[in-house]
């Protein structure tokens, strides 16, 4: 038998990939640089506490999102929806549960919270399975079917929870014992901010072990990479299209839940104004990235936080102005992975 | 014929509004090298393709042991035992060596003395087993897109210019690699543009021309008719030696 000996096999080592550390420091570098612009040093830990709080509730909206487009090429405008949809959600859940709601205790809070976040994903979830079935499936490979058709879902979506919540703001009261905050070094850190940068890491460390250490992760890569090829190899791709598919709007409505009790109101539009937030946090990663949707999310929210508390009028414009940034530097995002 | 393990019947293939295959008859017996010559442009890949169901069928039938397959799924046809391994490669550039071939085995994890037998004709492949695919040379890549056609055993290996831009040295070895799986046992169609792999590695062959198999036979009848050659192929053997 003939061995293919090859430059690399007579001893030569592969030319190696570089891990490319760049875009993580780059919130690093962001908030060192944003010390002496502050000036106050709690200031600025309240500030980058809560960039990272916002960060990672974008993560959590905008993560299913990447994967979705990433997979399979869908261009979902509709995504928010299913952000209003894990905020009301909350509304419903919290209402019978409002003595656990306003109990001190952290447990008692965490027996409304946690079943909450549990049903908002499951609800989101199925009805992301109902909104691919009806609304996707008839349009796959057509983008500007795909754009037109999502954001009409999205509007009938928000005018279904008019009619069915009223169309004022839903108050949704933090659980008492994530109310105020924590002293630290002179800042004060809000306890809801540090759940949500825990539920945030916890989302991405799920998502990192699932599409680095399982097979179902490997295929959803793969995937990512090549559909057509993941197929000849005889695994049904658009089963895996359905089940990203509802795991992006599960994340969705996990993420419209944290963020609606951050804004402690719920309304049918909340899910309509994070769109071009999530657009602009996947565009920046690079799509079909979660690791540079969450370094995207963050740097997102920190310069929004720094920009509204320096320049108020620049924080408008600061989420177009790093994605312009961004896509200058690297046009296909922090870390690409589709050739799109 | 008796012995078929692949047959194709009058198949057409029409990609959009343009006409392909015009009536493609075709048989790849059992155990057999059976190669696939054409020009540019001729259908081959839109043969394999339509075979691996990428392309579906507008007309005619595609049987696999008996069994059509026509209108099969491609993640059926490749579970009913057909490998294939695109002109592209198609590696996954951002999975290591090893993510490539456990995404191929369908089965559960790769065998290991199925892994050795592959080492022992692709060294770089077991060197390399934690690198990122992406990473490799192209020789390399094209034996880990041949490794993860054969990582599990398939009834039907279809593989597409797999000497496309690689070195002589290289492709030289790669012949000996594909004798070594015909001699596994494996039924092979096998388009290629190469004439001396062609000759070296064919059982049989049919050549295609403007979507039609415009001539089918031994390889070694063609290999020796430099006439026909030069008719059906647009060269003479020497050229190519």
């Amino acid at each position: 038998m003939t061995a293919i000996q090859t430059t690399s096999d007579a001893g030569a080592a592969l030319p190696q990939q570089r891990t490319d550390y760049l875009p993580v420091l780059l919130p690093v570098i962001l908030a060192l640089v944003a010390i002496p612009l502050v000036g106050s040093f709690s200031t600025w830990t309240t500030l980058t506490l809560a960039g990272l709080a916002m960060g990672m509730m974008i993560f959590a909206m905008a993560s299913g999102l990447t994967l979705v487009f990433g997979l399979m090429d869908v261009m979902n405008f509709g995504h928010g929806a299913f952000v209003a949809v894990g905020a009301y959600v909350a509304v419903v859940v919290f209402a019978p549960m409002a003595a656990l709601m306003q109990s001190d205790q952290l447990a008692s809070n965490l027996m409304a919270l946690l079943p909450a976040m549990i049903l908002a994903m499951i609800v989101t979830g199925v009805a992301g399975y109902a909104f691919e079935r009806l609304l996707v499936r008839p349009v796959y490979g057509q983008h500007l079917k795909q754009i037109l058709i999502t954001m009409g879902g999205l509007i009938v979506i928000e005018q279904l929870l008019y009619a069915s919540f009223g169309p004022q703001m839903n108050p949704l009261p933090l659980p008492a014992a994530l109310r105020g905050s924590i002293p630290l070094g002179g800042a004060a850190v809000e306890k809801y901010r540090l759940l949500a940068v825990v539920v945030g890491l916890i989302v991405f460390a799920a998502l990192q072990f699932t599409l680095t250490r399982t097979k179902l992760g490997l295929l959803i890569r793969a995937g990512v990479e090549n559909g057509e090829m993941v197929e000849a190899l005889g695994y049904r791709i658009r089963r895996l299209f359905v089940g990203v598919f509802m795991a992006g709007s599960a994340l969705a409505g996990l993420g419209g839940l944290m963020w609606a009790l951050y804004r402690e109101q719920a309304h049918a539009s909340i899910g309509g104004e994070m769109t071009v937030t999530t657009f602009i946090v996947i565009i920046i990663g690079g799509l079909g990235s979660v690791g540079g949707c969450f370094i995207g999310s963050i740097l997102l929210a920190l310069l929004a936080n720094y920009a509204g508390f320096l320049a108020p009028k620049l924080a408008l414009v600061s989420n177009i102005a790093l994605m312009v940034a961004i896509l200058l530097w690297r046009p296909r995002g922090l870390y690409p992975v589709t050739s799109r | 014929m008796n012995d078929a393990l692949l047959t194709l019947s009058g198949v057409h293939t029409h990609i959009g509004r343009y006409h392909i295959l015009h009536g493609v008859d075709l048989v790849a017996p059992k155990g057999r090298t059976t190669m696939l010559l054409g020009r540019n442009g001729a259908g081959k890949t839109t043969t394999l393709r339509t075979i691996m169901g990428l392309w579906p069928a507008s007309q005619g039938a595609i049987h696999l042991e008996g069994a059509a397959i026509d209108k099969a799924s491609t993640p059926d046809i490749a579970c009913a035992g057909v490998a294939y391994v695109p002109e592209t490669m198609a590696i996954f550039s951002d999975l290591t060596v090893k993510e490539n071939l456990v995404l191929a085995a369908r089965n559960g994890a790769p065998d290991e003395k199925r892994l050795d037998w592959i080492f022992g004709f692709f060294p770089a492949l077991k060197k390399f087993w934690l690198s990122r695919a992406g990473t490799l040379s192209g020789g390399q890549k094209q034996m880990l897109s041949i490794a993860r056609a054969i990582v599990e055993e398939r009834k039907l290996l279809l593989i597409d210019e797999p000497t496309k831009g690689l070195a002589p040295a290289i492709v030289s070895a790669l012949i000996e690699c594909l004798k070594e799986i015909a001699r596994s046992g494996a039924t092979i169609l096998l388009v290629e543009q190469n004439f001396r792999v062609a000759q070296e590695v064919g059982d049989l062959v049919h050549v295609m021309d403007s979507g039609r198999i415009v001539h089918s036979g031994a390889m070694a009848d063609l290999a020796a008719d430099e006439s026909l050659q030069t008719r059906l192929l647009g060269l003479s053997l020497d050229s190519n030696q």
